[in-house]
This record gives structure tokens, sequence and C-alpha cells, in this order.
């Protein structure tokens, strides 16, 4: 490059700087518009976790929410500084001061630790308050009775029973809006995980144990809800449909629907049903073998086996 | 004779499967073609197999963990690419194919890349950072590596032989019981992890015992670099932590095999002692990983911004905090157990203290480039691409330390997102950082900045595009381990996710082509004086790569930055008046051959051929009794040989008189005191 005069010479870094500094705005404006992208256009906004339909999943989205905006306090300071640090801090910047032996200072010492330790203390406050308050074995209304079902885990589908109406569903969990729902969980085969997103969750299964899940629908629609504890071939597809009624005669209207199935779930049946099967259409049972959740809790406390025939080359070679 | 292993165990039924074993199988024989080609059997096999050098042994762990990550990156992708398709159709991998690649991922990831790294790194800087000769326990070292290696080596044989486990890196029971999963897929999980376990157990005691009892003189514990402060942590984690995992394997071992019912659904089993047994090791583990990580880039923020490292005490109080509270939050993982409310916050609230150590290294570090002269290596990059990445993971993890969001993201996307958060930008972009900073100290040339540069640049939009749409499916609802889904709101995401890890494999040919590339041109990029990035702490002291004994005569320390002290007081180069004898550990192969016998017994029990185990078990007793009558296990560098070496290095050196960084547009200073230049 030939000698410019020392005018034009700073005019070209003075370009340069501004280039660099164009380079990088536009930098940070593509990176804020991904995300955006990323949380608005691929509707985040509509997913059941952020756009709940029930109490219990408002709650979790507010608490979520206060988290994330009082932890911006730490975060935003490392974003900026980290941009700003890298930028006046760079090696080439001879204006930039420079201080090898800064080591130590104590004010900002108490900050980094004190800031930190601030939030944690607000948020540990409203931890507490909130898993309490959000304990999924505390009824949601204790003023109301709730409506009292059971849900078996089995590979790879879900039985619902319905004690109070004596009738049991298989993949199909039905309620009415507006009534707290008791959910006790167990399992019949591996370990798994109860959730409906749209409303909250989520408890584990577990055979010869109980676990409990209260929720409440505020608005009719229509849910998914599945076991998301991986349990095998068919776990992708154990799922089923929650259908929160509008009224409570639309529900007494869908159990008169269930009682008029000519199947029925008695012990044999239950054998039967509780084989390993995938993809297992919505069966309705007009009737249950009394204390059914039960006893399938004490099978496996007393004993039992597992309903699973061993696996043989066959099956393997089917996986 | 040979227990369940039959012909059937070859997996000649499906097309994807023999490609695996094929490609496998093809591997070794390349390595073996080569090694023979370049006629280098003598070397491999007398300078390296058989080496008690922790530098040999770092530099061996390190190459089994990048070769795992490579075998850990190919099942990534299959999955991103699965789950990319497979949206309302069974994508191209059937069910018990794609479980046994995310269980073979996150195996690999956590036992066989990031746990081989992480002992590579330790072995080859620690000791010399605190100015010791080798570790504690040399043999032992060597133990620890081919047992680590039989680990990896059983889980690269269920390719070809056999199916590894579909139950998940955490081996879950019920569902990893004899009872729901009867094949040899589990058992190859569990004796790779046992086996594996056994050797990080004694490494994290070897290590232990260094720090402890190898220092040189004046090197007190709050003059210790902060990597090796980081060390004398992460083994003390190691102690406590993996007997629990050793405990937690080996009784599911015995249900399995006997038929015993810890685990079981029934007769009076509870699977939920396991999970307690798998994270009180399990979390443990994490900080295990990280913290080295962690030292690495509390070294490379103070090398490149020219500047003392900000708030050592700080540094040091954190990490014991982080060590002592990582054992206090494992029910974190299984918040969704049904534990009381009570319970459940207490282990949330300790979860999120946890945040306030990490929160003041994070402002430590970015206090350390604060008047700075920040020099843009690709470790220096690596670093900063991490301090940005890791606060959005550390976001996401105190938002699962809250039970009730935990309630509505465990098992989701949302999870998986946030634990690669960490661990990509925390540990691998750390052990990434620490391979180009001290690559020329191991062997004597720097790594192409050029194409480091571009690996970097890779990793972090791969890393921002793989990622955060899971953060995006995890608030949606998707549960991780789907094989298939019929929800077509997810694609999208996914399909962007594959995108991801696409260029993240651009990010690896890059790490390949760097590594090509500086071979082809290390004359050019030569480490002639030792300290080729204007070092701080005592590795830089030693030349590149160190001589068998480290330090000819061992340093006197007076300072935290020993070295930089010591160059300051124009003392980093003296000649000694006269030299020693050194005494070093001779080469044996009874390491490796405990590590091969290791293989056999694990291969004995997984295909139940109990004669082959106990012959392997025999055989390892055997040679630890043999060898602990050998007493003769020294070799001895007379100090004339000593002479020698140390001669050409100072002729070496007076070839180099600058600092090889001084030709860095960004260089602030030589090692002299403020003001006075």
């Amino acid at each position: 490059m030939p000698m410019l005069p020392a005018r034009d010479r700073e005019f070209e870094s003075q370009g340069l700087i501004v280039r660099q500094a164009l380079a990088y705005r536009l930098q940070m404006v593509a990176a804020a518009s991904c995300l955006m992208l990323l949380t608005t256009d691929c509707g985040a906004l509509a997913d059941p976790v952020l756009d709940p339909k029930g109490p219990i999943a408002l709650a979790q989205r507010q608490l979520l929410f206060d988290a994330v905006a009082i932890m911006m306090i730490v975060i935003i300071p490392v974003f900026i500084m980290a941009a700003l640090f890298i930028w006046r801090y760079r090696g080439t910047n001879r204006n930039a001061r420079y201080t090898p032996n800064l080591a130590y200072y104590w004010p900002a010492e108490i900050l980094i630790w004190g800031v930190p330790a601030g939030i944690i203390l607000w948020l540990s406050f409203h931890l507490w308050d909130g898993t309490h308050k959000l304990d999924p074995y505390k009824a949601v209304d204790p003023s109301v009775a709730p409506l009292q079902v059971e849900a078996v885990a089995q590979d790879w589908k879900w039985l619902f029973i319905y004690p109070e109406q004596n009738i049991a569903v298989v993949n199909e969990l039905v309620f009415p809006s507006g009534r707290p729902l008791a959910i006790r969980i167990t399992s019949d085969t591996v370990m798994n995980s109860f959730i409906i997103p749209g409303l909250g969750g989520q408890i584990y299964a577990m055979a010869g144990m109980q676990t409990k899940l209260h929720l409440l629908a505020d608005e009719p629609g229509e849910f998914w809800g599945r076991n998301v504890q991986y349990s095998g071939r068919g776990f992708a597809d154990q799922q089923f449909r929650a259908i929160a009624t509008s009224t409570g005669d639309d529900f007494d209207a869908w159990i008169a629907k269930v009682k008029t199935s000519l199947d029925t779930l008695d012990a044999t049946t239950y054998e039967q049903l509780a084989k390993p099967s995938v993809k297992v259409p919505v069966t309705y049972y007009s009737a249950v073998e009394p204390n059914l959740f039960d006893k399938i809790i004490a099978k496996w406390r007393d004993g039992g086996t597992a309903h699973h025939a061993p696996m043989t080359a066959e099956a393997e070679q089917a996986n | 004779m040979f227990g369940r292993l039959t012909i059937e165990a070859f997996p000649f039924y499906s097309a994807i499967a023999a490609t695996g074993a094929a490609i496998t199988v093809l591997g070794a024989v390349s390595v073996i073609a080569v090694i023979t080609y370049f006629r280098a059997w003598r070397l491999v096999l007398f300078d390296w197999i058989s080496s008690l050098d922790h530098k040999k042994i770092g530099i061996m762990y390190v190459m089994l963990a990048l070769v795992m990550l490579m075998r850990g990156f190919i099942d990534a992708a299959m999955m991103r690419s699965q789950q990319a398709i497979a949206s309302g159709n069974d994508g191209y991998l059937p069910p018990g194919h794609f479980d046994q690649i995310f269980s073979s991922h996150g195996t690999i990831m956590i036992f066989f890349m990031a746990m081989p790294f992480l002992s590579g790194l330790i072995n080859h800087i620690m000791p010399q950072q605190i100015g010791a000769r080798d570790v504690a326990f040399p043999f032992m070292n060597a133990i620890s590596l081919w047992l680590t290696a039989a680990g990896a080596g059983l889980v690269l044989i269920s390719l070809a032989i056999g199916k590894f486990s579909t139950a998940g890196w955490s081996g879950y029971p019920p569902y990893s019981g004899a009872e729901y999963n009867p094949g040899v897929g589990v058992d190859y999980w569990l004796w790779a992890v046992l086996i594996a376990g056994v050797g990080s157990t004694m490494s994290g005691i070897n290590f232990l015992v260094t720090i402890l009892k190898c220092r040189a003189p004046g090197m007190h514990l709050f003059r210790m670099p902060l990597f090796t402060w980081t060390v004398l942590v992460t083994s003390i984690l190691m102690i406590f932590a993996f007997p629990a995992l050793t405990v937690a394997c080996g009784l599911l071992a015995l249900d399995r095999i006997f038929g015993m019912h810890f685990f079981t659904n029934a007769m009076g089993g509870n699977m939920m002692h396991y999970i307690n047994l798998f994270w009180l090791w399990g979390h443990p583990e994490v900080y295990i990983l990280i913290l080295p990580a962690f030292g690495v880039f509390s070294e490379v923020v103070a090398t490149f911004s020219q500047k003392r490292l900000f708030g050592y005490i700080s540094l040091v109080l954190a990490t014991m905090a982080i060590g002592i509270l990582s054992f206090s939050v494992w029910l974190h993982h299984f918040f969704t157990m049904g534990a009381s409310a009570d319970v459940n916050s207490f282990f949330g609230i300790m979860t999120t203290i946890i945040a306030v150590p990490t929160g003041v290294k994070v402002f430590d570090w970015l206090l350390t480039m604060y008047r700075g002269r920040i020099i843009f290596k690709p470790p220096m990059l690596y670093t900063l691409g991490f301090l940005v990445t890791f606060v959005i993971g550390g976001l996401s993890g105190v938002l699962l330390a809250l039970p009730p969001v935990d309630y509505t993201m465990h098992n989701t996307t949302f999870l998986v997102a946030h634990f690669h958060n960490m661990i990509i930008p925390g540990v691998l972009f750390g052990y990434l950082a620490g391979y180009m900073f001290w690559f020329p100290k191991a062997f004597g040339f720097k790594l192409n900045e050029k194409w480091g540069t571009r690996s970097f640049w890779c990793w972090i939009v791969g890393f921002y595009l793989a990622f955060m749409p899971l953060y995006v499916l995890g608030l949606m609802g998707m549960p991780r381990r789907m094989e298939h889904y019929d929800i077509p709101a997810w694609q999208p995401h996914l399909i962007v996710a594959a995108i991801g890890a696409f260029i993240i494999l651009l990010g690896i040919i890059c790490l390949g082509i760097q590594l090509a590339v500086s071979i082809r041109d290390r004359e050019q990029a030569r480490d002639l004086t030792g300290d080729p990035w204007n070092g701080r702490s005592l590795e830089w002291a030693t030349s590149s790569p160190p001589a068998p004994y480290n330090f000819a005569i061992l340093p006197h320390v007076q300072s935290i930055d020993a070295f930089w002290d010591m160059k300051h007081r124009g003392v980093a180069y003296q000649r000694p008046d006269r030299y020693v004898d050194i005494f070093l550990p001779k080469n044996t192969f009874v390491g490796a051959f405990i590590g091969g016998a290791g293989f056999v017994f694990g291969f004995g029990m997984v295909w139940y051929i109990w004669w082959l185990a106990i012959l392997a078990l025999a055989a390892i007793a055997l040679a630890i009794i043999v060898r602990a009558f050998d007493d003769d296990t020294d070799t001895i560098i007379p100090a004339s040989k000593v002479k020698e070496i140390e001669d050409a290095r100072f002729a070496q050196l007076a070839k180099a008189p600058r600092n090889e960084l001084a030709d860095d547009p960004g260089f602030a200073a030589e090692a002299v005191p403020e003001g006075s230049s």
C-alpha cells in the first residue's frame, strides 16, 4: 500500500471503525430477530406451557415468568459487560486503560457475591411458597368435592378408572371443566410419568406405589396428555386425549355413553388389557372389578410378575 | 461354552446396524493398518502403551476422547435427522434402534468423551502446574487409563456383537431390569460404566494425592493455579461420588444376574433407591466435568487478557462451595417422584444456591477482561463463547430448580436443551479451549489458528441452532426420547435443530482439518521457548514438549502466577550449576494388561461366559500380585543425560530470544511490573 498522508490514514482507520461498528450492529439485529422468530413466529406462545388452560398451569407459568424477570438482574449485565469489555479492551485498542495487576477490588467482590445471593434469597421465598401452593398432592379447592379418577400406566397405554361411576376407559380422560380433578396414579409396568401439559403435572407412576395429582380445567377444551418417562418401544405413542366438557350434563352424557359399552373390566379382561400393546384405540368399560386400582398396587407389593412376555429373539428383531 | 453368545448376535438383521458395525470394524482395522504401514508397532507398544509418563497417558486419554466424540456425534446426528423427518411417520430408525442410539450417545459423551478428555488434560497439565515430575501413583494412573479404554471398548464392540442398552444413559430400573430387558444391551452399558467407573475412582485418588503431596517447594495451596484448584475439588468429588455409581450399578447387576430384588417392581424392590444412588453420583458428576473446565477458562482468560486473574480467592471459594453444594441437590433430578413439598423445596433452594458461586465465577472472569488487553486466539474465543452462552443455561437451570416449573418441564426437551447448554459451552468448550491452549505444550508446535477460529464459529452457531429450538419445543411440551411424533407444529423446530447439528459437524470437521494442517505446517509453528502464550503458571516453564522429567531442577515458587513471577524476577530461564540423577517410573505393560483383562471380564459378564470372566479376574489379580513383588520399578536418568537434554534446550532457547506472542498486534507487555516499562 502506498504511504498515505497522515490525515488520510486517520480517515481510513475511522472508516474501518465505522464499518466494524455497523457490522456489529447488524449482527445484533440479526441475533434479535432470530430470537423473535424462535419465540413468536413458530407458535411458542400458543403452546401448552406458555398458554395454560387451568389455574395450576397458570400459576406454574407465573412462577416461571417471575423467575426469568428477576434473573435478568444478573443476566443482562453479563451480556452488556461481555460485549463492552470485548470491544473496549481488545488488545489493539491502545486508548483503553490497561492495569495488568488489578486482581482485587473489594466493592466488586461484595457486589458479585451480594447481588446473586440477594436474588436467590428472593427466589427461595417464592420457591418455598410456590412449591407448597402447587404441591400436586394438595387439593385445588378443598371446599369442592373433586372428581376421583385412578390412572394406571400400562405398556403402552393409559387406563383411567372412575371408581364413583364404576367405569373405565383406555386412552381417554373426560371430566367436567370447572370441577377439580383428583387423580391417583400407579403403574402396572416400568416407571412412567403422567402429564397433561395444558393443565399441569407431572408425576411419576410407579408399580406397587401410588402418587397423586390434582388438576383443574377452567374452561372446556381438548388437551393431550401422555407418558413422558421413556418406557420402551411403544413409548412414542403412549398418549391420550383429555377432554374437559363444558357442563356437568355433558359429562353425565359421556358417562351414560360409556355405560352402554358391552365390555366390562374384570380380573381376566384386565390381564388381557395389561399385556404390551401399541396405539390402542379408545376403549370403554361399562363396569369395573371393585378396588381394581388397589389390587394392582397390592399385586406388586405382595410379589407379582410382569405381564411382559420375556423378549424373545423375534420380538427383539421386530424392534 | 459361549454363554448367550450365538451367531444371531451379529447385526445382519438390519442394514443400518450392519453399517455401524462395519464402520467400527473398519476403524479398528485401519488403525492397525496405519501403524503397520508406518512400521510404528515398536513405538506404539514400548513408548506409549507401556508408558507410565503422565504426559503420554494424558495424550492417550485425549485421543480416546476425540475418537469417542466422533462416535457420540454420529449418534446425535442420527437422532436429530430421525426427529427432523419423523413427524406423523416412523422415520428411518425403528424404536429399538433409536433407543440404543440415545442411550449410547449419552453414555459415550459423559463416560467416554468428557471423562477421558478431563483426565487427559489433568494428567498432562496438573503435575506441571504444581512443579511435579509425575503423578503420585504412575502405575495406578496407567490402570485408570486402560480401564477407561476397556469400558469404551465394550461400548464400541456392542455395535458389532449384540446390541446396546435402550434404557438411556441413566439406565433407570425397572425398565433396565432383567424382567423388562433380558437382552445383553443393559449389560453392555452396566459393565462399561462399572469398569470405567473403577478407573475414574482411582484417577480421583491419584490426582488428589498428587496435589496434596507432590507440590514443588513454595507452592502453597493458595499459590496453586486455578486449574489445579479445580482439579483438587473435582478429585475429591470423584472419590466421594463414584462409589455411589459403582454401588448402584453393582446392585443392578445383582438384580439382573442373580434375580435379586433391589430395584425391581416386585418382592420389595424399589426403583427409587437406584435413582437416588444414581443421582447421588450423577449430580456431583456434572461438577466433576465442569469444574476443571472452569479452571481452563480461568487460565485462558487471564493469559489472553494479559492480566492477573481477578478475584483469585473468590474463585477458589466459589469452587469449594460448588463442590460441597453439589452433594446436596441430587433430588432435583426427580422432583416428580411425589416427595413432600418440604423435601422438594429444600432441594430446590439448595440448587438455586449453586447459582451464586457460579455467578461469582462468571463476573470474576468478566472483570479479568476489564482493563486488560484481550488477544482473540481460539482458546479465548471458546472462553468468550462460553461466558455468553453459559448464563442462558444457568437461567434455564434455575428455572428447572423451581419444583412447580420442573413439574411441567421435566422429561421434556427443555431439560435436554438445558443440560446441553451447560455441557457443550461449559464442559466441551472448556476442554477444547484447553486442548488448543496446551497443545503446543504437549507437542511442541501450535495449532493452526485460522481453522481453530472456524471450528469455534461452527460450534457456537451450530450449538444455538441445535438447542434453542429444543427450549421452545420443551415449552410446547415435547418429551425427550421421542422416536416419532404426531404434532406437526414440532417439526419446523426439529428441522432447525438438525441444521444446527450439521453445522456442529462442520465444527468437528474444522477440528480435524486444524489438526492435519497443523501437523503439516508444524515447522513454521514450532514453540521453541515452551512459553507460546506468554503464560503465567509453571507448565510454561518446561520445554515444549517437556522432557520426561518435566523439571530438571524443581522450581521454587514464591507467588501466585509462579512462572510470571519468575519471568518478572528474571530467573525463569536460569541455568543451574549442576544436575542430579532423576528417578522416573519404568515402563510396564501390566497396566495395559489389566485394562485388556478388564475388557475380557466385561465381555464375559455381558454374555454370561462365566469361565472367561473368572479367568480374566484371576489374570488381573495375578498381574497385581506380580507387580506388587516387583521392586525394580524405577529407571534412572543420570545427571549427564539430564545435562545433555537441558543443554540442547538452552541452545534452542538462545535461537528464540523473543517472546513468542510479541508479534501479535494486541500484545501488551513482557512480564514486567506496571509502570516500569
